[in-house]
């Protein structure tokens, strides 16, 4: 498809262990293996997964925090791969990011203003008084009043905070925010603001988001294209809709039952998937749901499945890909 | 009708500031009863006072912390009126607690088995060989895996999600009326989590426990209790059976969070209905209704005068000046 905003081929990113003591190849961890995913203009790709699936490794490749062991990323038709140092700061500025936890991604030695501003300062020539002018602008956008500017981080609340990091990360105009577990450290009553704020900035300023998160139905509600990552691979591609409501991978599955319930009504004892995640330095052979998988067939534990299309989307699954069953 | 397992009538627990000037009304005339077998949910927000609940059951509160009033019957007798050693032979017998994080309640330098042992030979007087014996036996009812060889390995080498099954063992060991669970799955994932709830919904049944489930998630109220009390600003303000709470919701500060929780089968991108402000210092409540602020009815009443608890349905109470005679 054409038109994406940034698009990611066949990323890898492998992390080697610290080497034995005479030096041995040490064992590597293959924290994302093969990815591929687009994220159009003005729309949002979500990424769930249980711990240890390599998500937030791949936020980071996003952001150019990790540089990947193999693949590509192109972002406005651009590969990030060989920009020249001017290139990664003009890549830097339309890509911005927003953490789990307001607590520690503020500086809190520094008034707010000049957290909103540092972007700028960074990235734009501007006047000081422009600079005070768009800071004042920028936290009226997230709902902050004027006065918030000349107080420090400790004054606000959890939801307030995250309000802060929003209006720093859009300071510079981004096209893309990477959004990691932005409402989970937050009160529940809270959570909807902050997911109602994000929404209407995304159709006011077209801006779009790789929002990653373990809240299912957060993920559901937010997003437009929704990615399912288990050790390191995405099982499950799709349109938000499809996959939230039909789930077709028994992983997808799986964790779309293991979801709680909204109303007791819905609540059942289900059948619960046993097992954990294996380790990532061990994957297990062939499919590397498997071992978990209530419908694993033998060719299962040989043959990695490949992600083909199902419809509007993609499944990495032998129970879909019509070869002998 | 006979008498509940546990009953608190009129509780208060206050904080008081090393001078005792500031006074925290963590827990504020609280009245709750959990009937023989069944699970109680106590849902609120951070700084709701939950938590301090929990602690004054158990009668662990920190030094700040003071009962200042009430009673709370557990079996017919007055928990407040018993001596620090009676308490001792009541807790982890009687009454079992499982904290959110399995790692601090674990100590790392004695293996499983010995942990599980303990308690049976403190409060049972087992002989090290029974109580071995009985605690691999509920290495097994936990569903761990290969328990004799678990038996004499230390918490670093568990999973997360195994750490919490084992102290649930403890919990359980001594055949307890009483569990109070204070999040106890907010650091498992997703499909560890629905592992974990029914596990205990299995011991719940083979042990005939009552059990007090402390979270924010109302996700897990739905999923897992028979009547939930929420709690806001150390105040029960709405509590009653389950399917009452969720299908007509009395109070709006209930009403509000049960609209404010995006769904799954939700992919509408809507505004979710949030709620405005944050939640109230705990320390500096507001007068009156400690949710006027934030309430989308409130009246000129509700900022001078806190409403009474008033009986909205079949065990169902509400204290809002909305239900008020």
């Amino acid at each position: 498809m054409t038109g994406a905003l940034l698009q990611a081929r066949e990323l890898r990113k492998h992390f080697p262990l610290r080497r034995s003591l005479f030096g041995r190849r040490g064992a590597v961890v293959r924290a994302v293996d093969g990815v591929s995913f687009e994220i159009m203009p003005g729309q949002t790709l979500g990424i769930v997964g249980e711990s240890g699936c390599g998500k937030t490794t791949t936020a980071k490749l996003v952001l150019c925090l990790e540089s990947p062991t193999e693949g590509t990323v192109e972002f406005d038709g651009q590969p990030l791969v060989g920009l020249d140092a001017d290139g990664v700061r003009r890549y830097r500025r339309s890509v911005q990011a927003v953490f789990q936890d307001p607590y520690a991604s503020l500086n809190p030695r520094m008034r707010v203003g000049a957290i909103v501003a540092e972007p700028l300062v960074t990235h734009e020539a501007l006047t000081r008084g422009s600079v005070d002018g768009r800071v004042r602008e920028l936290l009226d956008l997230v709902g902050l009043p004027a006065r918030a500017a000349t107080l420090f981080p400790h004054e606000f609340s959890g939801g307030q905070r995250q309000r802060i990091a929003i209006a720093r990360a859009l300071a510079v105009s981004p096209k893309l925010i990477v959004l990691d577990e932005p409402v989970s450290a937050l009160d529940v009553s809270i959570r909807a603001q902050i997911l109602n704020l994000l929404r209407d900035l995304q159709q006011r300023l077209g801006v779009s988001y790789l929002f990653i998160a373990h809240d299912l139905a957060a993920i559901a509600h937010m997003s437009h294209t929704i990615a399912v990552m288990y050790l390191g691979k995405i099982v499950e591609i799709g349109p938000a809709a499809a996959v939230a409501r039909t789930p077709r991978h028994p992983y997808t599955q799986a964790l779309f039952a293991a979801a709680l319930p909204s109303h007791p009504d819905e609540a059942r004892d289900e059948a619960v998937i046993p097992g954990e995640v294996p380790s990532p330095l061990a994957p297990p052979s062939g499919c590397r749901f498997h071992p978990r998988c209530p419908s694993a067939m033998a060719r299962c534990a040989t043959e990695e499945p490949a992600l083909r299309p199902d419809g509007t989307r993609r499944v990495a699954c032998h129970l879909y890909d019509g070869g002998p069953a | 009708m006979s008498e509940p397992l546990l009953e608190l009538r009129g509780l208060s627990t206050h904080y008081e500031s090393a001078r005792g000037t500031r006074v925290t009304r963590a827990v504020d005339d609280v009245s709750l009863t959990v009937e023989r077998g069944t699970t109680l949910g106590i849902v609120g927000e951070s700084g709701s006072g939950k938590s301090t609940l929990a602690l004054s059951i158990m009668r662990l509160l920190p030094p700040a912390a003071r009962i200042v009033g009430g009673q709370i019957r557990f079996e017919g007798e007055d928990l407040l009126r018993k001596s620090p050693a009676e308490m001792r032979a009541i807790r982890g017998k009687r009454i079992a607690m499982i904290l959110q994080d399995p790692m601090a309640s674990l100590n790392p330098l004695f293996t499983i088995g010995d942990q599980i042992s303990e308690s049976l030979r403190v409060h049972e007087g087992a002989s090290r060989k029974s109580a071995w014996t009985r605690a691999r036996r509920l290495l097994e009812a936990v569903r761990i895996s290969a328990p004799a060889a678990r038996m004499t390995e230390f918490p670093h080498q568990m999973s997360g999600g195994m750490r919490q099954r084992i102290v649930g063992a403890i919990a359980v060991a001594c055949e307890p009326r009483l569990l109070i669970a204070d999040e106890p799955t907010t650091s498992l994932d997703l499909t560890i989590q629905a592992q974990y709830l029914s596990l205990l919904r299995d011991l719940q049944r083979e042990h005939h426990l009552a059990m007090i489930f402390i979270t924010h998630n109302l996700g897990i109220v739905a999923r897992m209790c028979d009547a939930v009390a929420v709690m806001y600003a150390g105040r029960v303000v709405e509590a009653g059976p389950i399917r009452e709470i969720f299908n007509e919701p009395a109070h709006p500060y209930t009403r509000a969070l049960l609209e404010s929780v995006p769904r799954l089968t939700d992919d509408s991108h809507a505004r979710l209905p949030a709620i405005d402000g944050q939640p109230p210092d705990p320390s500096a409540p507001p007068p009156g209704c400690a949710f006027h602020p934030r309430c989308p009815q409130r009246r000129p009443r509700c900022e001078a005068e806190a409403p009474p608890v008033t009986r909205v349905g079949a065990g169902h109470t509400a204290r809002c000046w909305l239900h008020a005679p």
